[in-house]
Order: C-alpha cells, then structure tokens, then sequence
C-alpha cells in the first residue's frame, strides 16, 4: 500500500482491557486517536494498540498517569 | 405460571436484558481479535461490563474482573488455581457442589463447619479449626436452601486477623446484597450472571484482589502473543481463554445498568417483603415444617418447606400441576446442608422470590400450601 505516512504515537498494553481502558479515557477527555491493530514494528503488547498524532504525547502521558493506566510501551512510529 | 425458583435462575427477567442481547447479535463480533468496528464494539460492551462488575463489588481495578460462564466455572478457577493438596481450608455444610466438589478434587485437608437446627453455624468454630497449615476460607454468602446468609463482615476480619484468603461464593447474593470485596477483605468473589444479577444464562465472572495471583486454568486463544508458547499471564486474560460470550455479557451489562438505575436496596427490600409475607402465611399451617433461620429478616428471599411425611418432589409437583407455581425439590445441590436437616431422602420444598413477583402471586402460593397440607 502506497499512503502517506505521518508520525504517530504508539502505544501498547498487556491487555485488550487496558486499551479499552485508554479509549475511554482518551474519549472522555477529547483526546485525539484511535486503536489499532498492532504495527508489526513492535512485537509485544496485545492485539490493539492506541495511535494518536505525535503532538498528543504530552496531554497522553499527563492522562496515563491520571487515570493509572499501564501501558507496556510507548513509541513514535512512522504509520 | 407462577415462578417461585428464583434461586436456580431468574426467570423473570427486564425486558431491557434481552433486547441488549439481540443488538448485540446484530452489532458485535469478538472481543479482542483485531481492531474493526465489530470486534472494537465486542471489546467496549464487555470492558464496560467489567467496569460496572468492578463498581458492584467494591473492586477499585476492573482488569482484576475475569468472565466465565457461571458461579462454578469461577470456583473451579479460583479454588483449583489457589488450594494445593497440602493446605487446609475452613468451609461450611452450608455448600453448593460448586464448593465443595472442587475442593475434593484439590486433596486438601477440609474442616467443614457444622450447621445447627436452623442450618446456622456457630462463628467460633473458625478459631477452632485453624491450623498451621490454614490456606483459605471458601464459603458461600447465602444458602442456597434455606437462604441463611453468613456474616461475611465476620469472615473477612477472620481471615485478614490470620492471613487466609476469602473465596466468596455470591451466587444467591449478587446483585441483592450490596458486597464491597475491598472493604470486606474478600480475596476472590465468584459470581453467576443468571440468578440476581438478572442477567442471562452463560454470564458470570471473578474478581480478584489485587494481591492474589490465580494460575490459568483453560489456555489457549487469547487474541494477543499468538506466538507464545504460554497463556498469557495478565489479569483479566489469564483467566479469559477463548473467545468469550459477549454477546451474553452485553445483556448482563444491561441487567448491572437495571439494577444500578432501581437500586440493589430497594429490589432487595422488595424481594424480602415478599418471602417475608409468604413465611408468614404458612409458618403456622399444621403440618408444614420450615428449616432456615427467619429470626433475622436479612436473609435471602428463599422460603423452604416440607409438608408432613410427603416427598418434596411430590408437593413441588401438585403446586405446579393443581396450581402452576414453579419451585424447586430435592437435594438443590447441596449434599451437607440436607443431612444437617435429615432430608438427604425426601428432598425439601423450596420458594424462592424475585423483585418481579407480586403480592397476589404470595397470596395464591400462600392458598396452594395451605390447600395441600389439609389434603
């Protein structure tokens, strides 16, 4: 597939309930971004991860930290 | 009909419960297996499940919430995961077979409290029977027979006072009775969607404190680490393999929103109203023995009767043929609470209520036992 790829920030869970966990945090503070299936860059994590453009990642951390989610990993990623 | 058999299952049911179940099945694909719209929908109906599961029960992290199919799929989960041939464990004759026949299968050396007359135990045979090697407390919240609760607030002081895990069966308490496991000290609660909850048949689940690590007891599909030789180790997934019934789990969602919107105190007012008034209608009709203890009314909305020498099979067949009131006879899987009350042969006669009953539907239960006991 020929798209035009931007940076993203990645992020992954150990659990399909922590990214449902994210979505909803996320969502509910109108932060932009969406789950998506894992980028074949990374090889752990569950099976979704949150993808959110590179100028979220202060505002991410900021609610990872509020609201106790765990994530496995962070990452800025060419998707 | 009449339905008295809440305590096998909840027949009446809102309407809301079935009607989520069949959106779901339009709308849903499964939980966790890629990132569409179907399977993204499968994932935020059971995430928000567990959320509202977690606030049911006092369990501050939902990840700590587990689904299975029922009450026994979660026992057999938490106590052949917990219990090992060289431990002991305190329970009570006030068991279900879902207690008791996995804690057989463990090995493990039992002490099992007695039941008195009215199928009490006496709160300091658990002093009694600790002993060096005391892993756990499993027990249930209600007796499924009698109704008879057990001080749970007692059990979990005891069991935090002596280091012990809690292994709490809710399956006639959940949704009736407000639990707050963190508070209480409950170390694992199992429950069933189908009975109070409302929910439907295939629902249940696990929560588990922070603390306590089960063991996967079924591995396979998780959806995640696919290349992994081993089950993942993560709560909820750990204890999750396969893929889950979200339909199901989406109506019981709907039953957890009904109850929240009604209020567990109120239904379970309404509920003890009910056997209350039906308890009172027959205590004093001749030939009518009731077992349990009624000197509290804080007990669970089951009424269980004989009538004189008849088989209970026998009285729980004319009430439904002469009269369409559904209960339930026999043994009600609950070995040792019969041979506490010598019914282990005859079975017992039980009534078990729902906030849907109605009080015109006491009054004709009230006239049907009355009827057969003067026949």
């Amino acid at each position: 597939m020929k798209r035009k790829k931007t940076e993203r920030i990645v992020i992954i869970f150990k659990t399909t309930t922590a990214a449902l966990q994210m979505e909803k945090a996320a969502k509910a503070e109108g932060i932009d971004g969406r789950l998506i299936p894992v980028p074949k860059e990374i090889t752990a994590g569950c099976g979704l991860a949150w993808s959110a453009p590179a100028e979220t990642e202060g505002a991410l951390h900021d609610l990872i930290k509020r609201h106790g989610i765990t994530p496995e990993g962070i990452q800025k990623l060419m998707l | 009909m009449i339905y008295f058999d809440s305590a096998a299952t909840s027949f009446l049911k809102p309407d809301c419960v079935a009607q989520a179940v069949f959106e779901a099945m339009h709308t849903i694909g499964s939980v966790g297996r890629g990132a569409h719209q179907a399977t993204l929908s499968a994932s935020r109906v059971v995430y928000g499940c567990r959320e509202q599961a977690a606030e049911l029960f006092g369990l501050s992290d939902p990840q700590r919430m587990a689904f299975t199919k029922n009450s026994t799929e979660a026992l057999n989960i938490a106590i052949a995961g917990l219990v090992s041939p060289s431990d002991h464990v305190i329970t009570t004759a006030l068991e279900h077979n879902s207690v008791l026949r996995p804690l057989y299968r463990t090995g493990a050396e039992l002490s099992i409290l007695s039941a008195d007359q009215n199928g009490c135990i006496d709160y300091g045979d658990f002093a009694k029977n600790l002993r060096l090697n005391t892993k756990a407390v499993i027990c249930t919240h209600a007796s499924n027979v009698t109704g008879n609760l057990l001080n749970i607030g007692y059990i979990g002081a005891f069991c935090r006072a002596h280091g012990l895990l809690f292994i709490l069966d809710a399956s006639q308490t959940a949704g009736v009775f407000n639990i707050n496991m963190e508070q209480i000290g409950i170390s694992v609660l199992c429950f069933t969607g189908h009975k109070s909850l409302l929910g439907p048949q295939g629902t249940g689940g696990l929560c588990v404190a922070q603390d306590v690590i089960i063991p996967s007891l079924l591995v396979g599909g998780s959806g995640v680490h696919t290349f992994s030789k081993e089950h993942p180790h993560d709560m909820p997934t750990a204890l999750e393999a396969g893929t889950m019934n979200a339909h199901g789990i989406a109506g019981l969602s709907a039953a957890l929103a009904f109850l929240k919107e009604k209020g567990v105190d109120s239904l379970c007012a309404h509920e003890q109203y009910l056997a209350g008034r039906f308890y009172n209608g027959v205590k004093d009709i001749m030939g009518v023995r009731i077992y349990g203890d009624f000197s509290t009314p804080n007990r669970a909305a089951i009424v269980a009767l004989n009538l004189g020498d008849e088989d209970a099979g026998a009285v729980s067949d004319a009430l439904y043929e002469d009269y369409g009131i559904c209960t339930r006879a026999g043994g009600h899987c609950a070995p040792l609470m019969h041979e506490a009350f010598g019914t282990s042969r005859r079975g017992i006669v039980r009534f078990s209520f729902s906030p849907f009953n109605t009080e015109e539907e006491i009054n004709i239960g009230i006239k049907a036992v009355r009827e057969l006991a003067e026949e």
